[in-house]
C-alpha cells in the first residue's frame, strides 16, 4: 500500500506548478485554470488524509471545494467576458481597471 | 495500488499539470487539464473515494471544462500576441519557477519526513454513495444548505455579470 506521505507530496508538487502557473502566465484564463489545479491538489490532500485517518469528512469537504470550484469558474468566466467586451484581451496586465 | 503503479500514475499527473501551465494554446492548456483531473479520479478511486471520483469526472472534467472551453472558443482568442508580449519578463517567470521548485521540494520533502502510520483496511462501502451521502446530509447539512445559497448567489451573478446591459 502507498503510504500517505507520498500522496502528499505528489499533492504539493501539483500544487506548485498552479502555483507557478498563476504566477507566469498572463492569459487570465490560462491562470483560472491554474487556480483549479492548486484546488484539485488540495483535494487530493483531503482525500489522503481521509484514508490516513479512515474517516469520511475529509471526502465531505472535497464535495465542498468542488462545489466553490463550480461556483467560482463561473462567475470568473462572466467576469472575463464582461471584461472581454469592455476591452477585447485576456491578458491579465492590461485587465487592471481594479487596481490603484 | 503498488509503487511502481503510483509513480506511473504521478509522473502522468505532473507531466500533464506541467503542460497546463505552460502550453502557448489555451485549449490544448484546457485538454492536459481534463486529462490531469482524470487522473486524480483515478487516483481517488485508488484512495478509495469512489464516489469523489465520479464526482470528479462528471463535475470536473465535465461539466466546469466545459464551461472554460465554451468561453474560450467564445473569446476566439489567439494566443501569439499575449505570449510575445510577456516575454520581457525573463528574469521574473525564471524567479517564479524558481520559487515554485523551492516550494514543492520543501513541503515534499516535509512531508515525506512524517512517520504516517499504515492506515487501517477502510470499513465495507467506506467512500461509496452512500458513506458519502450519510456524512453529507447528516454531519454537514447545515454546510451543504448553505452550499445552495452559494450556487444561487453564483447564477444570480453570473447572469447580472454576463448579461449585455440595454444603453
Amino acid at each position: 500500500m502507498v503510504p500517505t506521505s507520498w500522496y502528499l507530496a505528489l499533492s504539493a508538487v501539483l500544487f506548485a506548478i498552479g502555483a507557478v502557473g498563476v504566477l507566469v502566465r498572463r492569459n487570465i484564463i490560462v491562470v483560472f485554470m491554474a487556480i483549479e489545479l492548486m484546488l484539485n491538489a488540495v483535494n487530493l490532500t483531503f482525500v489522503a488524509f481521509a484514508r490516513q485517518l479512515g474517516t469520511i469528512d475529509g471526502q465531505v469537504i472535497v464535495f465542498f471545494v468542488m462545489t466553490v470550484a463550480a461556483a467560482e469558474a463561473a462567475v470568473g468566466l462572466a467576469i472575463i467576458i464582461a471584461a472581454f467586451r469592455n476591452r477585447p484581451t485576456v491578458n491579465a496586465d492590461e485587465l487592471a481597471v481594479l487596481r490603484w | 495500488m503498488g509503487s511502481v503503479t503510483f509513480f506511473l500514475l504521478a509522473t502522468a499527473l505532473v507531466v500533464s499539470a506541467l503542460t497546463v501551465v505552460v502550453h502557448p494554446n489555451p485549449v490544448k492548456s484546457a485538454m492536459a487539464l481534463v486529462a490531469t483531473l482524470f487522473l486524480l479520479a483515478v487516483e481517488f478511486v485508488f484512495l478509495g473515494a469512489h464516489m469523489i471520483a465520479a464526482l470528479q469526472v462528471i463535475v470536473y472534467a465535465g461539466a466546469i471544462m466545459v464551461l472554460f472551453l465554451f468561453v474560450i472558443m467564445l473569446l476566439n482568442l489567439s494566443d501569439e500576441e499575449a505570449e510575445a508580449r510577456r516575454r520581457g519578463r525573463a528574469l521574473f517567470r525564471i524567479g517564479a519557477w524558481i520559487g515554485g521548485g523551492v516550494l514543492a521540494a520543501e513541503l515534499a520533502a516535509l512531508f515525506l519526513r512524517v512517520p504516517f502510520p499504515a492506515p487501517a483496511a477502510p470499513p465495507a462501502g467506506y467512500g461509496g454513495a452512500e458513506s458519502v451521502a450519510t456524512a453529507l446530509f447528516v454531519d454537514y447539512a447545515l454546510p451543504f444548505e448553505l452550499t445552495s445559497i452559494l450556487l444561487l448567489i453564483a447564477v444570480i451573478g453570473t447572469v447580472v455579470l454576463a448579461q449585455r446591459r440595454a444603453s
